[in-house]
């Protein structure tokens, strides 16, 4: 559905897109459809943000109050969690698919003005979305009176520089507005006070990019694919130990085996998987046992003690060093925490201290308890998840691979990656 | 910076030398005072047009500064400042905060080395290595960097340089893309995320 014609270079500009069929759904949507008819559509779909939380995307659209008072949407496209490289894709290779779906959930949502924010380091898919929302603002389905709806829709590609927080919502607004990206308490949730303080809705790329599709061919359409809980497609971002790392669409449910050994190749010669994330470097890691003949759906990984998350899998086979795999998670988290929540920042400091002596050949077992309390004590006690991104997967590493750690303790000796 | 101690000055500011503000308090400069250059300015007025609120331009705006300077250097932070009728200070807070935004000198050609858990499963370490000695001693043109993850664990181990992703890289690339830096050549056209043909990753 997403990656449907992916390969053609032309899909990219908006000339190749509508003759795949692209903005018919738009021209349908602001002529033919009322924004309580687009806006029930969304909601019956039961289509699940794809950004990582997996929170009803139409339930999320209709918490914006009615009225007149000015609304934002903003694209989250700041797609930096380790592991994941799905939206870059969906942008380079289809930015109007993404804009048609922005300009849709605007209409769904009565949205006036909307924003992509998008990491500074995808400069080239920033470029590629510049051209292509001139190419809409040209053809008239962004701006002033949107073919003759009475409706107004401006759309502004912002480019963020560098900072993994400003992935989380709040932050993100911040990063917006002008300022250091630090989270915001929550509530007001930003449907509420979000952008400006006026009410925002903040969706991610890939889920964005699912509304044209559903509004074209409606929700039951929609709910064919996937599992009851988990309908649709979703794009899956397989990379670490593999034959062949990318991203591949599949429909939400099929056996996590099939992914990783069909899709992906499987292990490289003469190795094996040892373990993998499956949502992305903030989810608990599951060990292959565990997890490969799961279904990967939001609610299996979620049963199974982690998550779905962005849909990211990173594939650690037998020649990863779990200490060392640790260590680059929690040092990852650890930069990129923004300092507000004592827990956070202290919490990933003191984490990456006490790894660095376990791979050092310092340690003590003591220090692995030390190290899963810590993990406790970040979760759930900061204003965003950014700790707890790396307290899930550090402690539930020490906990499912403790020979692995007490071996490497009991060497005395520094390990090799 | 030098750690040291300027004794006619507080504590806290003697330990912050050439970020000392050259008055005690620095409000809003006026744009007669920093002399922007006119293309800058008015980059930041239409950065600024295109916002509810002017302040939502400070990123794009220090991204101006960075492409005409090289970095966010602080004459060009007060041109940007002047321009926004924000302080500077303001500015160097939003700048600080962001990795690809540099409040220090770095070379104008900028080279980041993915060595997040993807990359480093496949050699990111190393490639980063190769990519340092390449460009040893030649600082002042070329920043090389590791970098957390860049969103393309797909092309492990990879690099984005001037802002365009590279991948999968071997050691010996490195040399090779230093060297077409310096001569002004295409960098790696073989590798260019820009020219893959399909989604996904390279085939086994």
């Amino acid at each position: 559905m997403l990656l449907k014609h992916a390969e053609d270079p032309a899909l990219r500009t908006i000339a190749g897109y509508k003759g795949y069929g692209g903005y018919a759904t738009l021209e349908k949507a602001y002529r033919e459809m009322e924004a309580g008819e687009v806006l029930k559509e969304l909601e019956d779909s039961g289509l699940r943000g794809r950004g990582g939380a997996g929170f009803s995307m139409g339930k999320k659209a209709s918490f914006l109050p009615r009225g007149e008072v000015d609304k934002y949407l903003c694209c989250n496209a700041d797609e930096s969690e380790p592991g994941a490289f799905k939206d870059r894709e969906l942008m380079q290779r289809n930015p109007h698919q993404l804009i048609e779906g922005i300009a849709i959930a605007s209409l769904a949502a009565d949205i006036g003005h909307a924003f992509i924010f998008i990491r500074g380091e995808y400069d080239l898919q920033a470029d590629i979305l510049d051209e292509a929302v001139a190419e809409a603002y040209e053809a008239g389905y962004l701006g002033k009176d949107i073919l003759g709806s009475h409706r107004d829709l401006e759309l502004v590609v912002h480019r963020g520089a560098g900072a993994y927080i400003c992935g989380e919502e709040t932050a993100l607004l911040d990063a917006l507005e002008g300022k250091r990206g630090n989270p915001r308490l929550k509530p007001p949730f930003p449907a509420v006070q979000g952008l400006y303080g006026g009410p925002t809705l903040i969706n991610n790329v890939e889920t964005l990019s699912n509304v044209p599709h559903i509004v074209a061919h409606g929700a039951e359409w929609f709910k064919g694919f996937g599992t009851e809980q988990s309908p649709g497609t979703k794009v899956v971002s397989i990379s670490g130990g593999v034959r062949r790392p990318g991203n591949y669409e599949i429909e939400l449910g099929i056996p996590t085996r099939e992914l990783i050994y069909g899709l992906a190749g499987g292990p490289r010669e003469g190795r094996e998987i040892k373990a993998f994330y499956p949502g992305g470097s903030s989810s608990p890691v599951l060990t292959a046992e565990e997890g490969l003949d799961l279904p990967y759906s939001f609610e299996a990984m979620a049963e199974a003690g982690s998550m779905l998350g962005s849909g990211s899998i990173i594939v650690a086979d037998d020649r990863v060093s779990i200490p060392h795999m640790a260590l680059r998670t929690a040092r990852f988290y650890h930069h990129e925490s923004c300092g507000k929540c004592t827990p956070c920042r202290e919490g990933t400091n003191w984490t990456v201290k006490m790894l660095e002596r376990v791979v050092r050949g310092e340690a003590t077992p003591m220090d692995l308890d030390i190290i899963s309390s810590v993990q406790e004590n970040i979760i759930g006690h900061c204003l965003c998840v950014l700790g707890d991104s790396m307290a899930m997967p550090v402690s539930a590493m020490v906990r499912k691979f403790r020979p692995e750690f007490e071996a490497v303790i009991e060497a005395g000796q520094a390990v090799a990656v | 910076m030098s750690q040291e101690v300027n004794a006619k000055l507080p504590v806290d500011q003697a330990l912050t030398e050439g970020r000392v503000p050259g008055r005690a308090e620095e409000g809003i400069p006026e744009l007669h005072e920093v002399g922007c250059p006119p293309e800058l300015q008015q980059q930041i007025e239409t950065l600024m047009s295109r916002y509810p609120d002017r302040k939502s331009a400070s990123i794009p705006a220090l991204w101006a500064v960075q492409r005409l300077y090289g970095w966010c250097t602080p004459e060009g932070i007060r041109q940007a400042a002047a321009v926004m009728k924000v302080t500077p200070a303001y500015l160097e807070s939003v700048a600080s905060f962001y990795d690809l935004l540099h409040t220090d000198p770095v070379g104008a050609h900028k080279v980041a080395v993915c060595t997040n858990i993807s990359c480093w499963m496949r050699g990111g370490d190393e490639l980063l290595d190769a990519f340092r000695a390449a460009a040893a001693g030649k600082d002042a043109e070329i920043f090389v960097t590791g970098f957390e993850c860049l969103g393309a664990c797909d092309l492990a181990p990879m690099a984005s340089i001037d802002e365009r992703y590279f991948g999968p890289l071997e050691a010996a690339d490195a040399g090779a893309a230093i060297g077409q830096i310096e001569s002004g050549a295409e960098v790696l056209p073989e590798k260019a995320l820009a020219k893959r043909p399909l989604p996904g990753g390279p085939d086994a």
